[in-house]
């Protein structure tokens, strides 16, 4: 078993590994009030942010955003305009990169040409003085732990991409370091080697212990590495959380957008119940119902998130649903294991509805301009206020 | 069809203006001096068979047994290695230089190195005399600032052969290390701080390494030349400095001795070819590493 799978897995109700949730635990790296700016560009805007040791963190958002200039700030090839970056409680604004217990594997991996890959992995530990045995049995040790032993005396252009990866992860494990940093380290794999490649990664993570930080703008791939995600854009945080709780209870519509699919229906709130809104979506039509433990003011503007795999559709009208809506199928889109509905409310508004396909396709009853009704609990989707 | 036709025309041109002149010059080396015009004999002229008959070796052997020859052989090695190296650690600094400035810096700078071959080399040497001459630019800049009482003797000696040699072959050295380090990915530099090294032995693990071939190939394109130099002896080396290139035209223009004058010039070839196979080698490497 992954330790990684353990953070979210819902049969164990209490996660085995959150020392976020510990207000007594000490954080490996403590972003305080960071701020980066290159000439008039605001590229790290007053960020501030936790990361624990063995964390699997994630540093996600859209090129541009900020996180590779968060990760260059731990790595010590930038340093912050303002704030303060901590590792294990030292400030390392003053330590150059060659002197911080940090190591980082670059998204070109940057592995030396002139060097076989033995020597790459060995480059670090031969910085650090040791005896040449000692350099030796680690070197090893990479190489089995990346199982390239094979291929320990070629040169970088001898191997292929996916063991051009794995050298890069080699040497940048070889000096055990306090902090992995990973910048999109699997950006240059195709995507069926991408997905084995992040379960190894997962692999490692555990055996090593090291703390890893991530960079990627893959969602899927921060989803499936990382105990916690932070989404990010244009400098800032919006939020930083479990990969299931970033999924399932989005802080706000930028979040919930950028992960996943998901359905947007704006409107204006009443209080219907406790914890219990509705939501006028239409003019003419009856509002939906939506628990929410967040507050919100009658009259609020506010929007309901909801995933398509949460919104049922039916041909014939259903009995006992907490939200039922008509509508019109505007477009089918089959992926093979799913079918994605577009179904066109009255009031103009579009609703996905996912559906996973159990039937042979030649079977399915639901067709294009279709009326059908679509359904979900009054728990499937989330208010969001921003 | 085509290729082949496209390949013709530089081996035709090779051919006709570098075998068959070589091929002469050694024939020539073979003869002997003659008053004469031609001023060897035999020629084509005695007929084919007695020409081959009365060939001998007796102008090599006259090169081994005048000193004159083997010193200024050694003599032209020992100024051509020693300018290289010289021009190797003033390049190499600038070549680094253009490939660090930022991008649209590049072009200009690129320009600056290439812009003195705009001048004929010829007027750009006599230029040298100007500045190096006893009442020289150079000298009365320095009685100027008071730095020296007396002007320098530096036109005529060898110190003025190398400034000439260096600021001559300067671009050639330049521009394939540049190439070099410009192909280079910046990440390494940075991957190497991060596995523990100074910026100094960063330099000197990774960005000189990646460079070598630039500073192969700078290094036999300014020694290559230098060896057989004759322009840059001749009027900035005045009498004391002994190159071969200047012994070559002695030979040819001033005793009018061909045969032997064509011995010291196919013995030159004969040393260059050692380092333009290097520098072959040297190209064919890069090459296949680039792939």
């Amino acid at each position: 078993m992954r330790a990684a799978h353990f953070f979210w897995d819902a049969s164990l109700n209490t996660p085995v590994f959150a020392p976020w949730a510990d207000p007594d635990a000490k954080p490996l790296i403590r972003f305080q009030n960071v701020t980066k700016s290159f000439g008039d560009f605001t590229a790290i805007d007053d960020l501030t942010l936790d990361i624990f040791e063995r964390e699997f963190f994630a540093l996600l958002g859209p090129s541009g955003c900020g996180k590779t200039t968060m990760m260059r700030m731990l790595a010590g090839f930038e340093e912050p305009t303002q704030g303060r970056i901590e590792l294990a409680g030292r400030d390392i604004a003053a330590v150059p990169p060659n002197k911080r217990a940090v190591n980082m594997m670059f998204q070109s991996y940057a592995l030396f040409p002139h060097l076989s890959v033995w020597e790459n992995i060995a480059f670090g530990l031969r910085r650090e003085g040791k005896d040449k045995a000692a350099i030796a049995a680690r070197v090893e040790d990479m190489l089995k732990l990346t199982r390239l032993q094979k291929f320990a005396r070629r040169k970088p252009h001898q191997i292929s991409g996916g063991q051009r990866q794995r050298v890069a992860l080699a040497r940048s494990l070889a000096k055990a370091p306090k902090l992995l940093l990973l910048d999109e380290p699997l950006g240059a794999l195709d995507a069926k080697l991408r997905e084995d490649t992040q379960f190894e990664l997962m692999d490692i993570q555990e055996k090593t212990g090291t703390t890893f930080v991530i960079v990627t703008h893959d969602q899927e791939e921060a989803m499936t590495v990382a105990s916690r995600i932070a989404v990010m854009d244009e400098g800032k945080i919006m939020q930083v959380d479990t990969p299931d709780r970033i999924y399932e209870v989005p802080n706000s519509v930028y979040v919930a957008d950028f992960i996943g699919d998901v359905n947007i229906l704006d409107g204006t709130l009443t209080a219907n119940g406790e914890n219990s809104f509705a939501l006028h979506y239409a003019p003419d039509q009856a509002p939906i119902t939506a628990r929410s433990d967040r507050p919100f003011t009658d009259g609020q503007s506010a929007h309901l998130a909801i995933r398509p795999e949460k919104v049922a559709i039916h041909k014939e009208k259903p009995e006992g649903v907490d939200n039922l809506l008509s509508g019109e199928v505007l477009d089918i889109a089959y992926l093979g294991n799913l079918s994605t509905y577009h179904v066109r409310l009255p009031g103009g508004q579009v609703v996905k509805a996912q559906i996973a396909n159990t039937r042979r396709l030649s079977r399915r009853d639901i067709t294009w301009e279709d009326k059908v009704w679509i359904s979900w609990t009054f728990t499937a989707g989330v208010l969001l206020d921003q | 069809m085509r290729r082949a036709a496209l390949i013709a025309v530089p081996y035709a041109w090779l051919l006709a203006l570098f075998l068959v002149p070589f091929a002469i010059v050694f024939k020539m080396s073979l003869s002997d001096i003659a008053i004469a015009i031609p001023p060897y004999t035999p020629t084509l002229k005695d007929g084919l068979a007695e020409m081959i008959r009365a060939f001998d070796f007796e102008n090599y052997v006259f090169l081994t047994e005048d000193d004159l020859y083997w010193k200024a052989y050694l003599s032209s090695l020992k100024i051509a290695a020693i300018a290289t190296v010289l021009t190797l650690l003033v390049g190499y600094p600038m070549a680094y230089g253009m490939a660090r400035a930022p991008e649209e810096w590049r072009p200009t700078l690129m320009m600056l190195v290439i812009l003195p071959f705009w001048t004929s080399f010829l007027i750009r040497v006599y230029a040298w005399i100007g500045i190096l001459s006893t009442e020289g630019f150079l000298n009365q800049f320095l009685l100027w600032t008071g730095l020296i009482s007396a002007p320098l003797t530096i036109l005529n000696t060898a110190a003025a052969v190398y400034i000439g040699i260096v600021y001559t072959y300067l671009p050639f050295m330049i521009l394939p290390i540049y190439a070099a380090l410009d192909r280079m990915d910046g990440s390494l530099i940075e991957a190497a701080e991060d596995l523990g090294c100074s910026r100094l032995s960063a330099f000197w693990l990774v960005t000189f390494p990646l460079s070598r071939g630039g500073v192969i190939a700078g290094c036999l394109l300014v020694f290559i030349p230098a060896l057989g130099e004759f322009v840059i002896p001749s009027l900035l080396g005045g009498s004391g400095t002994l190159m071969i290139g200047k012994v070559l035209f002695e030979e040819f223009f001033n005793n009018r001795d061909w045969p032997v004058a064509s011995a010291v010039a196919v013995i030159l070839l004969l040393i260059l070819i050692i380092p333009i196979v290097l520098f072959q080698l040297n190209q064919q490497k890069q090459a296949e590493a680039d792939r």
